[in-house]
């Protein structure tokens, strides 16, 4: 059986209470309605989107989480991997499909590149990664803001980086170009103009879903099939989505 | 309200400015010690503080689960690295009592990068009458000591010192996110996000790496370790949980580096609840051992589990903590929340468990009768001895009173760290800057 529970004491407030600002749905109520829905490749794309700021929000910090890094990173290439499964993927050439393993489309080493390097546990065996160390050598500093203006060269390996660039190459090109137009506390900025909107991504996403799951290709089915039926809450504004792609990649 | 007023003391001694002493304040550990008499918590201002029991008395008989501040030291201090140029912070990420074996107590808590080792001993008497020094302890001159005399021990107020006794630092590259004192209690483990390290309690300038997942390429690297913990009762015995959902149970007779482990507990995934979120929320933020050493509790992001060891495949019992954040997961992952490390408990005969939640609410479920409850930890709603009212979140449809609706839950109230009195039905539960401690309601 549970027990009944009780307060039994409460020691006193150990810092000053200070009022945290409720961030909430509220404005979801206003807005109803079922008209547009938009395409499941635009979410997937602004999801990319967003795990691609994370991480390269992620390769400034000098010890970033590994943890949520780790996880960013996977959940990146299992978005670049179905994309590549559906032909979205223009980085890549598409013979070069089938001969690169997914995990060379983003490189866990840029998340780690720092602590990598400053690795003092093992000297021996790091100095033995003689191809890693080049490799690592040739990874860009972008923390600091400035200079560096082709990051995005190393950080995608890819077989002609100068000519397949694809839209998410400009999109990161866009991205890049706004963080390190900003400088770094500005950064939080950049992200709270990003927060709102994002917020209603899952209504939009999870409404989606069920509408428009005919349309879409094999990759899909990897794709939340969970989602709560459509209710009166699912809002999918499609501008509002716009809105939320126009601010990382200038459409 | 004595001991308010002591409180209010301590921590103001500890107050920085204003804006960092309310950050520093947020609590970030909270662990019973095996009795149960103490409650220590770690701060992220790097501040232990250990709570008493009040003494009961017989016609006091409710304020048997009240507890008042025995000792507050700073444990850890920011640090800056200057090879790599980054700060350490300072935040206590996690406190582990040694069993008691005489008067003090021995506690290991830890930040990102460095274990200490704490003594917690009381002291009531203090030595007078020395030869060679005076009361203040300096050096009497020679020439004016005429006569002997006999040091004694006079009685003084009781003063709670904490002593630093060991210090275990740069054995971890990564963030420790795991202590675990082994059974033989001169053991103990630290874990980060790619080592296991195992030590010894007296020896501080060397460790065995038990674990080491790290790969020769860190570009191959998807999967970290996220919590790792030793068997109650066999020393050799432990376990450690990765950020793909999965435990490995490892036995160090097996080799010096458990790099193959004994056992492997993985659930198959569900296809119809795929989704690109669906590794982020099977990462595992807490694995615990029950007390009897028989399973093993696992916490990921929507979910606590229960694995018996004897099977592998899936867990015995999967306990459904906020569902109805399945449908929100595109927004908590943008706002960071998708990578809470919620941490669960068991009580003291381990048949419930316990685990916490957003809204300031936190979960109980009763293995036996599978009942659960959500309670919240708040001042408003939970007067002295008044019982918690059981909450509900409503989940589409129509709201009833008294329910909450998921839009309107606060994702910056978070419950992440609780504790269970090893033997009674007193709980902690940390809620951001605030300790509440609940017992069950006797009549």
């Amino acid at each position: 059986m549970l027990a009944k529970w009780c307060l039994s004491w409460f020691p006193q407030d150990r810092m000053f209470a200070r009022g945290l600002k409720r961030k909430c749905g509220d404005q979801e109520e206003g807005v109803e309605g079922f008209g547009t829905v938009p395409s499941y490749s635009l979410q997937r794309q602004s999801l990319l989107d967003m795990s691609l700021v994370k991480l390269q929000l992620c390769h400034m910090l000098v010890e970033p989480n590994l943890c949520r890094s780790v996880l960013i990173a996977n959940t990146v290439r299992q978005i670049q991997e179905e994309m590549s499964q559906d032909g979205v993927w223009h980085g890549m050439a598409p013979q070069s499909v089938e001969r690169a393993p997914i995990d060379r489309l983003v490189s866990t080493e840029i998340l780690c590149r720092t602590v990598r390097g400053s690795e003092g546990e093992h000297p021996t065996s790091e100095l033995e990664d003689s191809p890693l160390q080049s490799s690592a050598s040739e990874l860009p500093i972008v923390g600091s803001a400035q200079g560096q203006r082709n990051p995005q060269s190393s950080l995608w390996e890819m077989d002609n980086p100068q000519e397949n660039r694809g839209s998410l190459q400009k999109s990161l090109d866009q991205i890049f170009e706004t963080l390190e137009n900003k400088n770094s506390s500005s950064v939080e900025e950049l992200f709270s103009d990003v927060d709102s909107s994002y917020y209603d991504l899952d209504t939009v996403l999870t409404g989606m879903m069920t509408g428009t799951k005919s349309s879409l290709c094999n990759g899909l089915e990897s794709f939340t099939a969970a989602a709560p039926p459509p209710s009166s809450t699912c809002k999918s504004d499609l501008a509002e989505l716009d809105h939320v792609v126009e601010i990382l990649v200038e459409t | 309200m004595e001991e308010d007023i002591d409180t209010r003391k301590i921590n103001n001694s500890f107050l920085r400015d204003h804006s960092y002493a309310t950050e520093a304040d947020i609590i970030s550990t909270v662990e019973f010690n095996h009795t149960g008499e103490l409650l220590a918590t770690g701060d992220k201002g790097g501040r232990v503080v250990i709570f008493q029991r009040e003494q009961e008395s017989k016609n006091q008989v409710h304020r048997r689960g009240e507890y008042n501040v025995y000792s507050t030291f700073q444990s850890h201090e920011p640090e800056f690295d200057y090879l790599k140029s980054l700060e350490i912070e300072e935040k206590i990420n996690k406190i582990r009592w040694l069993p008691q074996q005489n008067a003090a107590y021995f506690l290991l808590s830890t930040n990102d990068k460095t274990v200490k080792l704490w003594k917690v001993s009381e002291r009531d008497k203090r030595p007078e009458g020395y030869n060679l020094k005076d009361e203040e302890g300096r050096l009497r001159d020679p020439a004016t000591i005429t006569t002997l005399r006999v040091p004694v021990l006079r009685p003084m107020d009781l003063m709670v010192e904490a002593t630093p006794r060991r210090v275990f630092a740069n054995a971890h590259t990564y963030h420790i996110n795991s202590i675990s004192v082994n059974s033989d209690y001169e053991t103990y483990m630290s874990a980060d996000d790619l080592r296991i390290n195992l030590w010894n309690f007296e020896i501080t300038n060397q460790s065995f790496n038990i674990v080491d997942i790290k790969p020769a390429n860190m570009e191959e690297l998807t999967e970290v370790i996220t919590a790792a913990e030793f068997h109650p009762h066999h020393c050799n015995t432990f376990v450690y949980s990765s950020s793909k959902g999965t435990i490995r149970l490892c036995d160090m007779r097996a080799s010096a580096l458990c790099d193959r482990h004994t056992k492997f507990f993985e659930e198959p995934e569900d296809p119809s609840n795929r989704s690109f979120f669906s590794e982020i929320i099977s990462s595992i933020s807490d694995v615990k051992f029950s007390h009897s050493g028989r399973y093993i509790m696992t916490r990921d992001y929507l979910t606590a589990k229960v694995w018996d060891l004897n099977m592998e495949n899936r867990p015995v019992e999967t306990y459904q903590v906020h569902d109805y954040l399945r449908s929100k997961l595109c927004s908590l992952y943008e706002n960071d929340c998708i990578f809470d490390k919620f941490e669960c408990v068991w009580n003291g005969s381990d048949s419930v468990i316990m685990t916490g939640s957003y809204n300031n609410f936190f979960r109980m479920f009763d293995r036996n009768t599978k009942r659960d409850v959500t309670l919240e930890a708040s001042r408003e709603n939970s007067k002295p001895r008044a019982i918690l009212k059981p909450r509900k979140v409503c989940v589409g449809g129509k709201r009833r009173k008294d329910e909450i609706s998921v839009d309107s839950l606060d994702f910056s109230k978070k419950i992440l760290h609780t504790a269970w009195h090893p033997s009674e039905n007193i709980i902690a539960v940390a809620a951001t800057n605030n300790l509440y401690i609940f017992q069950d309601k006797v009549n």
